[in-house]
């Protein structure tokens, strides 16, 4: 909940036609150290207030659309990781999920647990990303260097289930490679233990910080309306105050068996974007303690993929020994698993909103055409309008927390 | 399998509203697993667009791209353009096409409707060439300004041209 | 065992600190040459340019954070301005559209400067072999040391860094104005 606290000044007037005013035009960008990442802002300066703002962004374009074309299934999910690259296993589960949407796949139960698992792990990393660099862009750097060492923990879980730290390449249609190792179980009950201390922490450093809060309540505001327009999903549509979220619209993965709340905003500020990302790592901590407790009771100690031969690669003992196995393995690997025609959307709620994932098959071994939709790319473009009369240094802060990942920006 | 929950009663009051509103307007109207799939002409899909989201709630828009099919098994070459309505109230999804000929590959530009469309149009010209009136800065996007063609088409080359160390009698190409 | 906030803990280990360069010492009096002089002072005191584009940035991130701490390498400041870094480190993907844009950087950077490519993207494209992508930086400026791996491990950036070091520690005072050098500025056309 926040106020705007200084309403009366905070807007600058605008000059208006005819005024005789000196603006001057400053180009923030493509390698500016205040943005973290390669975007280009051309700015029209009033002294020091945002007139207007002009993007051209496509820096790092890698044309994924194009190279999915030419990729087995497989491969693709190697293609997603650099989406945006702070929270890969999401990609890679979203990715998954609309393969075996296509397939017609039903996961068993405990794969679901363990992809929540994965997920929810990957949206905390994605989220302390965020927020620790707001607190870097108001000056904060020590809690961008406390909750840098708790986000290691992530990572060695990672390295657990798949042996990745950043680009995961985690899981495979129909489930995981294998089984969560007792280490990784081990590490992620851990996890649980030790990252609420640093969370809060970390949140007390921040959250009622006087600086802190006078820096961002009321900066780069947003009203719903021009949010929903503007294609906004996620935290960011959700510090608007809208308590939109695909997990629980369009449940996916078993969440419709969870209990969480949706955190929102009611101004749609930097305050209240870091809030929601705040909240959700917590709900995201106590979703990955409920699938914990679910793989515990569940009377299914073992399964971690679903029955999908031609999907799956089978263990190495069985391919030596087994026609079978040597036949489905030689598929596998080169990409000839059969594919149905058709056409499915299937959308994961991703770090930044709503992944989605439109995938067209003729049949072939590649797709014909994948779409990626990219929360990033979509909602990158109202930014002119959220810094319209604000201050330059403002303008950083809401970039920050609108957490515009160049990967999954340009694609 | 993940799916969206399938709202038959809803998709056949879409496809009604459709088809009363525009009566040649409707060309296919698909099934794909969780998902209704409404083709509809080239001309309908702006005015298609403004009826949904005006009289049937569907207030947000998903994704817009473009999609090329090149000539082959009696079609013809053509571009397509697909575009994903989503209701937040009803939960519910739906899918609208359209396709036009290669050579006059022209939309009215969405972002009258929905100002989200603005970049998703530049990037269907980016990569496909499709064009659309109307809309306030129609330039590439993600390409360089001068890239000579629209990469995404089927016939252009994926990988990079000015590569020397590949020996295609190592790859078996 | 509990700790006392107060009570000071025993030291990990004892601070390291960089050998002197060969020389003759005496009271009072120390001589060597002055190449490997100024090479320790280099080396130890490298100002870099973090170029991050992409994935590698994450894991430069990391590297920058408590867990790995690059500042043990004599790397506590971060130089964002070009103007004065010794070293430019290109960390993820460069797109053709980027290309011009890390060339100006480069020569933007004053002498001498070292060039490490972190990363697949950087070093060769990586798995990107497509029509927007630059096939490696090396296409546009001259680079000291690659870092290979897709992102590399914050081991794998530090194990860069101290190529980087021993590179810089052995350079001779002349190589900058050497005929090889002024010949490979040249071949990238950078004057």
């Amino acid at each position: 909940m926040s106020t705007p606290m200084r309403p009366d000044h905070w807007q600058h007037d605008l000059v208006k036609a005819g005024e005789h005013k000196e603006l001057n035009v400053l180009n923030l960008g493509p390698t500016h150290p205040a943005t973290h990442g390669i975007f280009q802002n051309v700015l029209t300066m009033d002294g020091e207030y945002i007139q207007s703002a002009e993007q051209t962004i496509g820096y790092i374009h890698r044309a994924f659309e194009k190279l999915a074309e030419r990729r087995p299934f497989y491969q693709i999910t190697t293609l997603t990781d650099r989406l945006n690259y702070c929270s890969s296993p999401i990609n890679n589960m979203g990715w998954h999920m609309t393969v075996e949407k296509l397939l017609g796949i039903q996961t068993p139960e405990r794969v679901d647990y363990l992809r929540i698992i994965a997920m929810e792990l990957a949206r905390i990393a994605d989220h302390i990303i965020c927020n620790a660099v707001i607190g870097v862009d108001t000056g904060a750097l020590t809690g961008f260097t406390y909750i840098f060492q708790d986000r290691e923990l992530i990572y060695d879980i990672y390295e657990e289930i798949c042996g990745a730290r950043l680009t995961t390449n985690m899981g495979r249609i129909g489930g995981f490679e294998r089984d969560f190792s007792e280490a990784a179980w081990r590490k992620i009950r851990h996890f649980l233990e030790h990252f609420p201390k640093k969370l809060k922490e970390f949140e007390s450093l921040l959250v009622r910080n006087r600086i802190f809060m006078d820096r961002t309540i009321g900066c780069g505001a947003f009203p719903l309306d021009r949010a929903l327009a503007y294609g906004f999903t996620g935290p960011n549509l959700r510090a608007c105050g809208l308590d939109h979220d695909v997990r629980v619209m369009d449940p996916y993965c078993s969440y419709e068996k969870f209990d969480f709340t949706i955190p929102i905003g009611t101004g749609g500020d930097t305050y209240d974007r870091f809030m929601v990302r705040q909240r959700e790592m917590w709900e995201s901590l106590s979703i990955i303690r409920q699938a914990v407790e679910k793989c515990d009771r569940l009377a299914d100690r073992t399964t971690y993929k679903a029955d999908v031969p031609e999907w799956v690669l089978p263990p190495k003992e069985e391919v030596y020994n087994e026609m079978e196995a040597l036949i489905y393995h030689f598929k596998i690997v080169m990409g000839e698993s059969e594919v149905p025609a058709g056409e499915v959307y299937h959308c994961v709620e991703g770090g930044n909103g709503e992944l989605g994932f439109y995938l067209v098959s003729d049949g072939g071994r590649t797709p014909f055409r994948l779409h990626f939709r990219r929360p990033c790319f979509i909602y990158y473009q109202a930014f002119p309008e959220m810094v319209k009369g604000i201050m330059l240094s403002d303008a950083i802060l809401t970039m920050s927390s609108m957490n515009v990942i160049a990967g999954e920006l340009d694609a | 399998m993940p799916a969206f929950t399938i709202q038959a009663e809803r998709d056949q009051l879409v496809v009604d509203r459709l088809r009363a509103a525009f009566p040649d307007g409707v060309v296919a109207d698909e099934q794909f697993h969780d998902m209704r799939c409404i083709t509809v002409r080239k001309e309908v899909l702006h005015p298609a667009l403004r009826l949904l989201r005006d009289e049937l709630d569907f207030n947000f828009l998903t994704t817009l791209c473009g999609m090329h099919h090149p000539a082959g098994a009696g079609a013809e070459e053509r571009l397509g353009l697909v575009v994903h309505l989503n209701s937040f109230r009803h939960r519910h999804r739906i899918r609208l096409k359209a396709y036009t000929a290669m050579k006059d590959p022209v939309f009215p530009t969405f972002t009258d409707l929905w100002p989200t469309t603005n970049w998703m149009e530049r990037e269907a010209w980016d990569f496909f060439g499709i064009g659309f009136t109307g809309h306030p800065d129609l330039k590439r996007i993600l390409n360089m300004e001068d890239f000579p063609a629209f990469p995404l088409r089927k016939d252009y080359p994926l990988e990079d041209p000015t590569r020397e160390d590949k020996d295609n009698s190592m790859f078996g190409r | 065992m509990k700790q006392d906030a107060l009570t000071p803990r025993p030291a990990l280990g004892k601070p390291t600190i960089v050998p002197s360069p060969e020389g003759h010492s005496g009271p009072g009096f120390m001589t060597v040459s002055l190449e490997k002089a100024v090479g320790l002072a280099r080396k130890n005191s490298i100002w870099p340019l973090p170029f991050a584009t992409s994935c590698c940035g994450i894991e430069f991130m990391a590297t920058m954070g408590a867990n790995y701490d690059l500042a043990r390498f004599g790397m506590e400041r971060l130089s964002f301005s070009p103007r004065q870094s010794d070293l430019l480190m290109v960390m993820g993907t460069i797109a053709k559209k980027m290309a011009p844009i890390l060339r100006d950087v480069y020569t933007q950077m004053a002498e001498p400067k070292w060039v490490l490519s972190v990363g697949a993207c950087a070093s060769s494209g990586g798995i990107f072999d497509t029509y927007s992508v630059l096939q490696g930086i090396d296409r546009v400026i001259p680079v000291d040391v690659y870092v290979p791996g897709c992102p590399p491990r914050p081991e794998q950036i530090i194990d860069g860094i101290l190529k980087i070091q021993e590179l810089v520690g052995q350079e001779g005072m002349r190589r900058r104005y050497s005929k090889e050098y002024e010949e490979l500025l040249r071949k990238y056309k950078i004057d």
